[in-house]
């Protein structure tokens, strides 16, 4: 059992959001999929005030070690999230947190005020990896649009409020800061890398032009962003980010991250999280408990400050 | 017809694998999965070598239609176009195979005393074979129309059981009629009028395929590929636009969809 901002997790593992749909996987896999359900805690994909049919095709490109995605955010909007959705998410047996996103902050405050009445709802994540419109800059890439994005929500929820930190910003940490003085109750990391692909004409191959990078490829730089933040915040950390065994879950827990999620991975192996929770254990049984850790920490400490040097 | 898969992917052995014409068949033990139905399809990746070859590729495991299944064992057939089908051509008996399936939904019988006719051809042969191979089996007229480059490539006509009349069109004229599978789909449309045409190819055939249907009025199923990550409808990444608006998954939605749904098949 793992504690999260007073939530109670039978397993440290979550997915990332977006990288599964639990609805779906029921469809494809039946009620076996609900004996021995991978994630700790089920985070939804994001939801907007109105439905999204997503990016035109293709989404998808083969990277190397890795993907780059382009899916454009596709959901039913919130009224057919709660509606259609959360009852049949209710049914995993798992806490649930619910990922919004809104252009403004008028429109996620709609978005957390709904979410706030609803029992099954244990925790919000609020996507920042969207435009300001006064800006053009992603609200999450700059601490002052951040901060009162997070003062304008805070009070309108008692759930825990997690802030999906995105990685395309040059200080990561300066916006868990923001996030951690504004009241959040913890931070999630790392997003998706902005990304792109051409075909052979030098064209764009997403329908979408551009798209985030995910998969082992990222795991190094998900690796050096939560220890940064780590460093900075006092907030419990939701470390994700080319995870794809329990060791690399060991990593990010060494880091600083309290949770560790699964994403990609989980495309190639459906199961992924139930096989990097139970790798993680026999490390966790086999090394010497938390002085692992820390003797972990400290060295991930040194090399993000040694630069290049490894 | 959806049969629904053991959840997580399972490591099976590979017990042979032999090239007609152009394609590789590869054959696996799958003892404890079950039976799928006609035109659902597996995640595959082979056990070592997936993730470190060329330009560090493959890296997300390949949506595969089964070619056949009996007796724990399943079939697949394949064409090498890149480093995923490169690497799966390269596996031999005792090699090992990750496997997740069988997914997505199959095809759906014609009603009662309607005749099949089967229109595909390439890569798209897996799913049709399976297919004219339950439909033979029951008491459903069933007829395989079916395209292919040239000669070499139409071997692999060979894999859709004897028991099904198949008539071959190949691109060059080296075997069978000198033209497109469509025209001799509209030979048989002459004939039979009434039938339920099941479909699967590369995309611009199956467009063909699907804007004679709709021509004509028949009733046609059609089995859609997509580049996917998962199989399972977790990525959103397979998306085709459909008529009532908005974009279906094709690994959950389908991969077989009734013709009338679809207004184009995409190029992708």
């Amino acid at each position: 059992m793992v504690d999260f901002c007073a939530i109670t997790l039978k397993r440290p593992i979550v997915n990332g959001s977006g990288t599964f749909d639990a609805i779906a996987a029921r469809r494809a896999f039946g009620v076996a999929l609900l004996r021995d359900f991978p994630f700790g805690a089920f985070v939804s994909k994001t939801i907007t005030l109105s439905p999204r049919e997503g990016n035109p095709p293709p989404r998808l490109w083969e990277a190397q070690a890795g993907m780059i995605n382009s899916i454009g955010l596709p959901n039913r909007g919130l009224h057919g999230y709660l509606e259609h959705d959360l009852p049949q998410l209710a049914e995993l047996g798992v806490p649930l947190i619910t990922n919004v996103m809104g252009s403004t902050a008028a429109e996620v405050s709609q978005l957390v005020e709904a979410l706030d009445d609803r029992d099954e709802v244990a925790a919000i994540e609020l996507n920042v990896s969207c435009p300001n419109v006064a800006t053009g800059l992603d609200i999450g890439a700059d601490p002052g649009s951040l901060a009162a994005l997070v003062r304008a929500v805070r009070p309108l929820t008692g759930k825990p409020l997690i802030v999906k930190l995105t990685p395309n910003t040059a200080d990561v940490a300066a916006v868990a800061l923001a996030a951690q003085t504004e009241g959040a109750d913890a931070v999630s990391l790392i997003n998706t890398l902005r990304a792109t692909a051409l075909d052979r004409s030098g064209a764009p191959w997403l329908g979408g032009v551009t798209g985030g990078l995910s998969g082992p490829a990222i795991r190094a730089i998900a690796l050096a962003q939560v220890a940064a933040v780590a460093r900075r915040v006092s907030l419990p950390i939701v470390g994700m980010g080319g995870v794809s065994s329990g060791a690399h879950a060991a990593d990010l827990i060494a880091a600083g991250a309290t949770l560790v999620a699964v994403g990609t991975e989980s495309f190639r192996d459906p199961a992924a999280g139930c096989r990097i929770w139970e790798e993680l254990k026999s490390l966790q049984i086999a090394g010497s408990g938390s002085t692992t850790v820390n003797a972990a920490q400290a060295q991930v400490e040194v090399d993000v400050n040694s630069g290049d040097s490894a | 017809m959806r049969v629904t898969a053991p959840f997580g992917r399972r490591r099976v052995a590979v017990t042979g694998a032999d090239d007609v014409g152009a394609y590789r068949v590869l054959h696996a033990a799958d003892p404890d999965g079950p039976v799928p139905a006609p035109g659902q399809f597996y995640m595959l990746a082979a056990a070592t070598g997936w993730g470190a070859g060329e330009d560090e590729r493959p890296f997300l495991p390949r949506a595969l239609s089964f070619l056949g299944a009996a007796s724990g064992g399943l079939s697949f057939m394949f064409e090498e176009v890149g480093p995923g089908t490169r690497r799966l051509c390269g596996l031999v008996a005792g090699d090992e195979l990750w496997l997740t399936g069988p997914l997505g939904n199959g095809f759906a019988a014609p009603p009662d005393g309607q005749r099949a006719i089967l229109a595909g051809g390439g890569v798209g042969i897996p799913p049709l074979a399976a297919w004219a191979g339950t439909l033979g089996a029951g008491d459903v007229a069933v007829a395989a129309v079916l395209g292919f480059r040239d000669a070499h490539h139409a071997e692999g006509a060979r894999l859709v059981p004897a028991s099904c009349p198949q008539a071959v069109a190949t691109d060059d004229g080296s075997v069978g009629h000198h033209g497109l599978v469509t025209e001799l789909l509209s030979a048989e449309l002459d004939r039979d009028a009434a039938a339920v045409v099941y479909a699967c190819g590369p995309p611009r055939m199956l467009e063909a395929v699907r804007a004679l249907c709709e021509q004509r009025g028949v009733s046609a199923q059609l089995a859609l590929e997509a580049g996917m990550a998962c199989g399972f409808g977790a990525c959103f990444g397979c998306v085709v636009p459909v008529r009532e608006g908005g974009y279906v998954r094709v690994c959950v939605d389908g991969p077989v969809l009734d013709a009338s749904r679809v207004d184009a098949i995409p190029a992708h």
